[in-house]
């Protein structure tokens, strides 16, 4: 028992070596996503681009196991049909352990988990990472840039910078944005990685961004839900202040004179 | 009630009677509703209601919530995610849930820094105070315990750091941490307590809140002057207040909605602003975070807590007269409670005869400058302990101290104060010169004979 727990100890300091204060070379640079602002909705396409990209590259390594395949047809994420469903899952077999072998996914079945143990889950690592935090780690440009996951991720994917150093055994590459500068994922994105079924140009930065937008939808689908709420609870409670205003207002009237 | 002169409520002839002899509820319900308040309140005097509106919030919202969490460590950070994804609208109650508290700290700061400023704590509502306090603090305890529920990596850490503060209790601080963790180090048995403890402490606060609403109706509210209502005869008593129901009661639902507005702002378009990322990583022992930060309403005594290290005069002082038995760690721990201490003994270190600072010339410096040390405190306590941020937190708990310790007993010495009126109505007055016109106006007719 000890001894799985150093070597599990271990794997974990050697795959997040840069979990020290070290900074970053580079800087997260801010752009836009279809779903930022007030009114902001995924994009229904660049999801499915950004599933794609998922699929066919970060799925060798990374795990999505907060998403069920049922998700991807749910409204304001990608929407695919039941039939598009069906046949993305023909593709994997799920360990089922009360029959304790592999059977085909059923559509509320999870995506797997991280096939190397190393590589974390991405259901939320849109959330989980923060692209802005400044001035003076006041955080106050997150309020007008948004957290920065998403960015993080594509600033992340794009900033490679070929270097290579090999630390106890394992290959470290050189990254800057990622703490520290070593990250032990080699560079997954090149351009041209995918072949988009839409026709759309697989460039490096557009399937960084699709794949972001992915991340984003898979951390957050209720993300549309949250916005429509907010914005009818924010115009009732306007309204509701504009008539307490009015009813403050005659009702002190008298009292101040005012009348 | 409060002493101040009124109209007692009459129930009428039949049921109402034959309740009220039985049981008094309906009188206690018009006096609590129909208190005579100072007229002349201004806005800070709302936080009050946004914190019974936010406790009734995080207590409803809560109760749904258990509804679907799980707390064990395997499953609590899947079942938060449950909560998110699959329950109907589980997004929105979790979000309101967590930014709830972040809207109740603002508003007990708010209402803390009023109190502070217009000596709300003195003689006769120390008691109103001291409660308050109470609640402050358990409500600190409920905002951490809660905050490791979801068992994300800040909950873990943070679990660590802050039942660490107990373990540097000298001799019996091990055994301590041990018995609130339930172990040797936060585990399964650590959530489950917490959960429990989570669920029943914010009951304690309602309890509390309903005392500290009894103690200041016994003395009545205090006002921006911080001049008493007269109590001389029900007719002066009519000129200083109003009661509650409607004056006030419109007044703080209009205030009350437009921070509903800002806070469903947030929950809609920014919900995990306030939030740190490393939270929706899942707990894990073996990888610590970089940095380790409270939520952000904890920040200013964190920084407090650091700020004494080993190198610091004082810190060495005590280690040297206790033979070493207080140490940095622990000195650290004494300071932070003691910073929320000396603010509870306010009452007692407050010299000064007159109540508000608003005819306080040179308290008034002292406090703004309170102010803006609990603001610089706060970004410290963010930063990494390291210099330059460790000497400015220093230097910012040393007058955090000195502001209680040293400035509120001698100000009350040698300042000398503006003059105060002599009645709310007066100031009242003051601020809305026509009422005054029209209460003469009101006089003349009544002393002229109707043609």
């Amino acid at each position: 028992m000890k001894k799985t727990l150093l070597v599990t100890f271990l794997s974990f300091a050697l795959a997040f070596p840069a979990l020290s204060a070290e900074k970053a070379k580079g800087v997260v640079e801010d752009m836009d996503f279809s779903f930022e602002g007030m009114f902001g909705t995924y994009d229904k396409d660049q999801l499915r681009r950004g599933l794609q990209v998922f699929t066919e590259v970060c799925a060798g390594c990374h795990g999505l196991n907060k998403v069920a395949y049922r998700n991807l047809g749910d409204k304001g994420g990608p929407e695919l049909s039941q039939n598009q469903i069906k046949e993305y899952m023909s593709n994997f077999e799920i360990f089922d352990i009360e029959l304790d072998d592999y059977r085909a996914a059923t559509p509320s079945d999870k995506f797997e988990s991280s096939a190397i143990e190393t590589a974390p889950d991405l259901s939320l690592m849109a959330k989980a990472r923060a692209g802005f935090h400044g001035p003076y780690g006041l955080g106050i440009n997150q309020l007008i840039k948004g957290m920065g996951g998403p960015e993080y991720i594509v600033n992340l994917l794009m900033k490679f910078n070929e270097e290579e150093k090999e630390q106890a055994g394992s290959i470290l590459y050189g990254n800057d944005i990622y703490p520290g500068g070593w990250i032990s994922m080699g560079q997954p994105l090149w351009g041209e990685d995918v072949e988009y079924e839409d026709g759309t140009e697989a460039t490096i930065e557009q399937e960084a961004k699709d794949v972001a937008a992915f991340l984003m939808w898979a951390a957050e689908p209720k993300l549309n839900n949250r916005k429509e709420a907010g914005f009818l609870a924010l115009s009732m409670m306007i309204v509701l202040a504009g008539l307490l205003f009015l009813t403050n207002r005659r009702l002190w009237a008298p009292i101040k004179g005012k009348q | 009630m409060a002493g101040i002169p009124h109209d007692k409520f009459k129930p009428k002839p039949g049921f109402q009677t034959w309740l009220n002899t039985r049981l008094p509820i309906l009188s206690l319900a018009y006096d609590t509703l129909m208190i005579p308040t100072p007229k002349n309140l201004n806005w800070m005097w709302i936080w009050g209601i946004v914190l019974v509106f936010c406790l009734v919030l995080q207590i409803i919202t809560g109760i749904i919530l258990v509804m679907h969490y799980t707390p064990n460590a395997d499953l609590a950070f899947d079942s938060v995610e449950h909560i998110m994804r699959d329950v109907n609208g589980g997004w929105a109650i979790r979000y309101a849930h967590q930014n709830g508290a972040s809207l109740m700290f603002i508003a007990v700061y708010a209402h803390i820094f009023r109190g502070l400023y217009y000596g709300s704590y003195k003689a006769p509502r120390e008691v109103t105070w001291i409660i308050g306090m109470l609640i402050y603090i358990a409500m600190m305890a409920v905002g951490f315990l809660g905050y490791v529920l979801p068992w994300g990596q800040m909950s873990f850490w943070g679990a660590t750091v802050i039942t660490g503060l107990f373990g540097a209790i000298p001799g019996i601080g091990e055994p301590i941490q041990t018995w609130l963790l339930g172990g040797p180090a936060v585990d399964n048995a650590t959530l489950t307590r917490f959960f429990s403890l989570h669920y029943l402490l914010p009951f304690i606060i309602l309890g509390l809140v309903l005392v500290h609403i009894w103690a200041f109706h016994t003395t009545g509210n205090n006002n921006p002057t911080g001049v008493e209502v007269r109590r001389t005869s029900k007719e002066d008593a009519e000129k200083d207040t109003l009661p509650f129901w409607p004056y006030f009661v419109i007044k703080d639902l209009y205030a009350l909605v437009l921070i509903m507005a800002v806070f469903v702002y947030v929950v809609g378009f920014m919900p995990n602003y306030l939030g740190h990322p490393d939270n929706y990583i899942e707990a894990n022992p073996l990888v610590t975070p970089a940095h380790i930060v409270p939520e952000w309403y904890y920040l200013p005594f964190y920084a407090i807590l650091r700020a004494f290290t080993a190198d610091v005069l004082v810190v060495q002082l005590a280690s040297f007269f206790t033979a070493g038995i207080i140490d940095a760690k622990f000195f650290g721990v004494l300071a932070m409670f003691g910073a929320i201490g000396v603010m509870g003994l306010a009452p007692w270190l407050d010299t000064s005869s007159v109540r508000s600072g608003r005819y306080r010339p040179m308290f008034k410096w002292w406090f703004t400058l309170l102010v803006v040390d609990f603001m610089v405190l706060m970004w410290c306590g963010a930063m990494p302990a390291e210099p330059p941020y460790s000497t400015i937190a220093l230097i910012g708990a040393g007058y955090w101290f000195a502001y209680f310790l040293i400035i509120l007993p001698l100000l009350g010495l040698i300042e000398t104060p503006d003059p105060q009126p002599l009645t709310i109505e007066d100031d009242f007055n003051d601020h809305y010169p026509k009422a005054k016109k029209k209460e003469k106006e009101e006089k003349t007719e009544a002393t002229t004979p109707a043609e």
